[in-house]
């Protein structure tokens, strides 16, 4: 019986810390705009009631969810791809070579400095307004921290490890493959991850100057039209979604680096 | 970088000089696609036309008070993120309830896009410092918390025993046992909380017209004057350059005991 208990209470203890704060939080919000006729601070029920309404209109191919929301995570992802693809083939190259890496660096750090967001106006010029500037918006932006990190990761490679590759004759692709991009993961990782949160930004901020849809659209245009309710449930909607791309970036992460979170666990004694 | 002593191995030239070459040549490729038609020089002007525009803000007193106004909001975010980031963190993470309690809220609220709150911000303080300012603290805050969280995490145990069983108060704890600890943590959340605010200074200066460096971005922008827009843009990239060094010159001043920053100099 008390075993029963005990393992009952193994099981919810986690839930319960995990739901507690979130639960209360909710709950002080509900209560205190409850009877809130402040035209900004529209109460947390009208704000669900409207959400539903909102984004999952039906039929589902004209909701807002399939009209603004899918169009931009996908425009998120295609210009977060071809960021990693050409940070990582960019970073392994200049990583590699000290005097290429010696003259490509303070130009490469003014680049990083560059906030993201002040290149909207200039890719607008060359690009219009249409998904190619917002891909390549978000490209631009996620491109540093992943090829800086990349050429990081690439110089701080064991070089016993490096010689030893040589000793065996591995061959050029064998090299990058086994030894420079598995050696570099760790830090190549910390740089996708910096460059997610700065895709995301630029994914609504690219909506916010010009657009025809997408999620920073609908919001903004919720705002200006004082569609308040509206507004909230959007920047809820958008915190769900920076959520979800951050669980989705930990289950790769995990997948992909399950070797080294292994590794560094038995090196830390499991502590 | 150390230039005297940091030379390549085997070859002669030394670093800076090979980061000059580098500089000099995107100058000089800026200068010539234009001039040779490979871009549309509406769209990119020659280097020596975006140095002309730079030079002619410089000479304006609007200039410089929006850049004081663009650091102004940037070091105040920066300032309330930091006391709220290092006193929350290392008070949550010093209670292991506190820690066991508001790990999912930090997990969810963390990855919500600032940017989320321009609206919010819009509709609360109008176009004024404390709009952009409520996106710079939100944003830095978190990178703040975060290091300082783990920071508090990996104070080591007999040192923390220690000073309980000689009974220090918890004000004494917190200096002599988890501050030294923390400290490099803290510095790293700094480091990125500081690139991170200017990102949403400019920002919110741009997209909400808060007055700052990037409100005469975009009314460059919407007037067509493009090598001032370059400039302007030429503008907060030194001026996030300047952040980095700052932030590291910082880190190592600070952190001059700590085996990390020693290991550097000696190598």
């Amino acid at each position: 019986m008390s075993g029963m208990v005990k393992a009952l209470r193994s099981v919810l203890q986690p839930v319960l810390l995990a739901v507690g704060l979130p639960v209360v939080i909710l709950a002080v919000w509900w209560v205190l705009t409850a009877g809130s006729t402040s035209y900004f601070n529209p109460p947390l029920r009208t704000i669900v009631g409207v959400f539903g309404d909102t984004w999952f209109s039906s039929p589902f191919g004209e909701s807002r969810i399939a009209v603004d929301v899918v169009p931009s995570v996908l425009r998120l992802l295609s210009g977060y791809a071809v960021a990693l693809v050409v940070g990582v083939t960019l970073g392994v190259a200049i990583g590699s070579s000290r005097v290429l890496r010696a003259y490509a660096e303070p130009v490469l750090e003014f680049f990083r400095a560059i906030p993201p967001p002040v290149m909207v106006p200039i890719l607008m010029l060359f690009l219009g307004i249409g998904d190619t500037m917002k891909i390549v918006v978000i490209a631009t932006g996620c491109l540093w921290p992943i090829l800086l990190n990349t050429v990081e990761g690439v110089r701080g490679l064991d070089p016993v490890l490096r010689d030893t590759a040589r000793a065996y004759r591995l061959g050029r692709v064998a090299t990058v493959r086994h030894l420079v991009l598995r050696g570099a993961s760790p830090q190549i990782v910390t740089g996708a991850r910096q460059a997610l949160s700065i895709g995301i930004i630029l994914m609504v901020i690219s909506e916010m100057f010009a657009a025809k849809d997408g999620l920073g659209f609908s919001i903004v245009q919720f705002q200006r039209s004082f569609a308040i309710p509206e507004m909230w449930s959007g920047v809820i909607l958008l915190g769900v979604v920076g959520v979800l791309l951050s669980l989705v970036f930990r289950a790769v992460t995990n997948a992909v680096l399950g070797w080294y979170l292994g590794y560094r666990q038995s090196q830390h004694g499991g502590a | 970088m150390n230039s005297a002593v940091n030379r390549i191995s085997g070859g002669r030239t030394p670093v800076w000089a090979l980061g000059l070459a580098g500089v000099a040549t995107l100058l000089l490729v800026v200068e010539i696609m234009p001039r040779l038609g490979l871009v549309d020089a509406r769209f990119l002007p020659p280097t020596s036309q975006i140095l002309v525009a730079l030079a002619d803000r410089l000479g304006m007193p609007e200039f410089w008070t929006a850049l004081g106004q663009t650091l102004t909001t940037w070091v105040t975010g920066l300032a309330i993120s930091l006391v709220a980031g290092v006193v929350l963190g290392v008070v949550i993470g010093s209670v292991p309830a506190l820690r066991a309690v508001t790990a999912s809220t930090i997990e969810f609220l963390r990855p919500v896009p600032s940017v989320a709150l321009i609206p919010v911000a819009i509709l609360l303080y109008g176009t004024g410092m404390a709009s952009t300012l409520l996106l710079v603290v939100y944003a830095s805050f978190w990178q703040v918390l975060v290091q300082v969280l783990s920071g508090v995490q990996d104070v080591d145990p007999v040192a923390s025993d220690t000073a309980r069983s000689y009974r220090f108060s918890p004000l004494t704890r917190v200096r002599t046992v988890i501050w030294p600890t923390t400290l490099p943590y803290a510095m790293t959340g700094l480091r990125l909380a500081a690139s991170v605010a200017l990102i949403l200074t400019v920002t919110g200066e741009l997209l909400i017209g808060t007055p700052g460096i990037g409100k005469l971005l975009g009314i460059a922008q919407s007037s067509g004057a493009v090598a001032s827009m370059y400039a302007y843009v030429v503008v907060a990239g030194l001026l996030g350059v300047a952040v980095n060094v700052l932030a590291r010159v910082l880190e190592s001043r600070v952190l001059f005991w700590h085996p990390s920053v020693r290991g550097e100099v000696a190598a």
